[in-house]
């Protein structure tokens, strides 16, 4: 039979800007969507606003002709910082014109480009084309001909890379986020590699309908692979330390507010409380802005905290983290815009009107999440942070149903090994694995064919388990069993059976 | 039970995973009146299984107990029955991240094989996605078929008898995400792309050999795809275990003496024995243009 696609979650799915038939256009890229810039292998995530300025790779542009296109759409930066929809060029599979066999008589004087630095400068400044540059760097290159046909290719492709600046705009995913993150700020992440995340998410069953805890500080990207493969169906409660939790990267996953109503926080200085019935919902003490600066950096090894000129470059995810204030008032994105129309109509008491209104929501929400987690039922754990795992573990899996997996991530394996130790001590937990994944790529050409860099010991660590019941409660179908003690033995014994009405088929 | 939504108790029907310990795990179905042989003896159906929560302890009947565990399709593909070499969590993870695969999405499979890795799609893709699986054996497609049924999830899911390479997947231009583990996915290629939606999707290719992915990736070339990757996962599992090693006597001059005996402290060390190579991934996206 035949599946047709259903209907999302909530009716209103998609952006706040586009109401109508969100589906059918789901392809097509619109004012205030999430996107994320490609050039080549690198990444960077924004938000689609007109004439705003956007910078990516060293160059500028805005971003307003991408409207109305289609995901996956090449575009490049022409005058006024204007861009322009390019198609991909074929790759020139240039009919062999010469070649050499093998490098043995060419010197590598540093000579054999006849083009300067300034000539090639003039070109660009007159607006030649990426590709005509290419061509006439080839025309004037002694050694060109004397190269093999794959040393040819590789050069034509390392000039192409270099002058023809093709951007694609492409739709966030896990994937593409995950792999931006870990290439370019893998510090925000606990220097999780997106293949550990990909076995997080499947290794605890994350899927539509679930109840997940989810306690990550890795920047909101965890917390938005889950929301993505939720889909927006079941709940999730994020647990915090500090402040807030920072979402920088869920925002930039895009999805709808709807996603967001089920979405609950939950502060880490309040689970004690939570676990032994002392729990109310009066406001913690604000922290220090000391140890919120230091959450941005997750607090990593001394060498790491001196944030490397490369860092400082370029943001990854645009101003969205430059925005968000990590106050004890967490704020979605979304609700940015009338948090700041107050205060620039200067009229202060409808600030703080509006400021005491949102505690009040946030008090409310946060029981509405205590009582989440006091039912104990919870499908699912993720822990994914800087803090040590252990206590996080050992607390948190509280809150969890049997028969459920769990899974923690650490940079390191010294303290899951702990982590695992302390488990088996508390029992409750079967089918614990520490594990890690290797990932290798290959370069695939006709006869070139090879692995390129294997990735292993720098993507982290997870500890896995499924939980049970435990030994406290005991199963019904125990009272129908005599039993002197519990070990396993191999001898035959008789089981007395009270009841002989049960059933007894062969 | 549902293999894509979680439920308290066990009911009749279910499947349900019976855990005895150290990794050792089996299927079964949960029927009323009937009767399950294990080491640590007989499990009751009725009494020890219906109506009670998954996660449960059962004591068998000779004395020893076991878990019952709510089946996951990673659990699945740790003790379904082999019809052909199976893909095991660690590619699929990979695979369902790398294919961009969540609820709603409509994926293409073939070859259906022993169903592992359609199980995880399945879960991945409900409860507004669905899966179209593609098996060339007819022994093989009906397995599957009766297995999603069994597992309560058939209406996710329509399995078709027929080449691939030959007569694509039975749709057109719907799918968000193709997948491909078939010894000639060469000659899916087209295939694939045609049942792609018109926006655009995710491929990929699963292959032993690189042979296989060398011709995979040049057909992939002229059908126009973009963004083509080759890669390749493996799992290194750790065995957390206390190991003691002895304190060398260097002799007892020193003052104060130096400690003697053993000292003991908590290892991961690599397992033994371990996966060298499962198959190459290949993915890529088609292009709009």
């Amino acid at each position: 039979m035949e599946g047709a696609k259903g209907e999302g979650p909530a009716g209103d799915g998609a952006m706040e800007n586009s109401v109508e038939h969100p589906r059918q256009q789901d392809h097509l890229i619109r004012d205030g969507d999430f996107v994320v810039l490609k050039r080549e292998d690198v990444f960077k995530a924004v938000q689609v606003q007109r004439r705003k300025k956007v910078t990516f790779e060293k160059q500028w542009f805005f971003l307003d002709n991408v409207i109305g296109h289609s995901y996956g759409t090449t575009f490049e930066v022409s005058s006024g910082g204007n861009l322009q929809p390019k198609k991909m060029m074929e790759e020139i599979t240039s009919e062999t014109k010469e070649a050499g066999i093998d490098n043995r008589n060419i010197v590598d004087d540093g000579k054999s480009q006849k083009l300067t630095q300034d000539d090639i400068k003039a070109l660009k400044d007159k607006g030649i084309k990426g590709e005509e540059i290419v061509q006439q760097l080839i025309e004037n290159s002694t050694t060109f001909r004397d190269k093999t046909e794959f040393a040819q290719d590789k050069y034509i492709k390392k000039k192409k890379k270099k002058y023809e600046a093709i951007i694609t705009v492409v739709k966030p995913s896990t994937r593409i986020l995950s792999i931006m993150y870990y290439a370019r700020e893998p510090g925000k992440i606990n220097y999780m590699r997106y293949d550990t995340l990909a076995q997080m998410l499947t290794l605890g069953n994350i899927h539509a309908g679930n109840k997940m805890i989810v306690m990550e500080t890795c920047a909101g990207l965890v917390l938005g692979a889950v929301m993505e493969r939720m889909g927006g169906f079941g709940s999730i409660i994020q647990m915090y330390p500090g402040g807030g939790p920072v979402r920088a990267a869920t925002t930039c996953f895009g999805f709808p507010k709807s996603f967001f109503n089920s979405l609950y926080e939950f502060p880490l200085g309040k689970v004690n409380c939570l676990l032994n019935g002392t729990f109310s919902s009066k406001a913690l003490p604000p922290e220090s802005k000391d140890s919120i600066s230091v959450e941005e950096n997750n607090g990593t090894l001394l060498d790491d905290l001196q944030t490397s000129p490369k860092e400082m470059e370029e943001s990854i995810v645009e101003v969205i983290e430059n925005n968000h204030p990590q106050q004890e008032t967490m704020e979605v994105i979304s609700q940015e815009p009338e948090y700041k129309e107050h205060k620039e109509r200067g009229n202060k008491k409808d600030y703080i009107q509006e400021l005491q209104r949102k505690q009040e929501q946030q008090k409310k929400r946060q029981i509405e999440a205590a009582t989440l987690l006091n039912e104990r039922n919870a499908d699912g754990l993720i822990i994914a942070s800087r803090y040590h795992p252990t206590p996080l573990a050992l607390s948190l899996l509280e809150f969890v149903a049997p028969s459920r997996p769990f899974v923690v991530y650490c940079h390191y394996k010294e303290p899951l090994v702990e982590c695992y130790t302390k488990l088996r001590e508390r029992g409750g937990v079967i089918n614990l694995r520490l594990s890690e994944t290797w990932l290798r790529n290959y370069q695939v050409l006709p006869d070139r064919s090879h692995p390129k860099l294997m990735m292993s010991g720098g993507g982290g660590y997870l500890l896995s388990g499924i939980t049970v019941a435990s030994d406290k409660q005991k199963s019904e179908s125990c009272v129908l069993e005599l039993q002197k003690t519990e070990e396993p033995t191999a001898k035959k014994r008789k089981v007395q059976e009270s009841d002989s009405t049960l059933e007894d088929l062969p | 039970m549902s293999f894509v939504e979680y439920e308290e108790l066990i009911k009749e029907g279910d499947t349900a995973i019976i855990f005895l310990g150290h990794g050792s795990m089996f299927p079964v179905q949960v029927q009323r009146g009937a009767q399950t042989q294990t080491k640590y003896g007989v499990i009751r159906h009725s009494a020890h299984l219906i109506g009670q929560p998954f996660g449960s302890r059962v004591t068998c009947s000779k004395g020893g107990w076991v878990y019952v565990l709510h089946p996951t399709p990673e659990l699945w593909t740790l003790n379904l029955p082999h019809r052909t070499q199976i893909l095991y969590s660690t590619d699929i993870s990979i695979i369902t991240m790398m294919l961009e695969l969540k609820p709603g999405s409509i994926v293409c499979e073939s070859g259906t094989g022993s169903g592992s890795l359609s199980h995880a799609i399945i879960r991945t893709v409900a409860p507004t996605g669905h899966l179209h699986t593609v098996e060339f054996h007819q022994q093989r497609a009906q397995k599957a078929e009766e297995e999603f049924r069994e597992h309560r999830v058939d209406r996710w899911v329509t399995v078709r008898n027929q080449d691939v390479c030959k007569n694509g997947f039975g749709v057109s231009h719907v799918a968000d995400a193709v997948f491909l583990d078939i010894p000639s996915p060469w000659e899916a290629i087209g295939h694939a792309k045609d049942a792609l939606k018109v926006e655009g999707g995710r491929l990929c290719s699963f292959s032993p050999c690189i042979e296989q992915v060398q011709r995979t990736c040049q057909a992939l070339a002229e059908h126009g795809f973009i963004e083509v990757t080759t890669l390749e996962i493996l799992l290194r599992e750790y065995s957390v275990r206390t190991a003691n090693l002895p304190l060398p006597d260097l002799g007892g001059a020193l003052d104060p003496l130096p400690v003697l005996g053993e000292t003991q402290f908590k290892i991961g060390v690599p397992l033994k024995e371990t996966v060298g190579h499962t198959g190459y991934l290949t993915f890529a996206s088609k292009s709009l243009f």
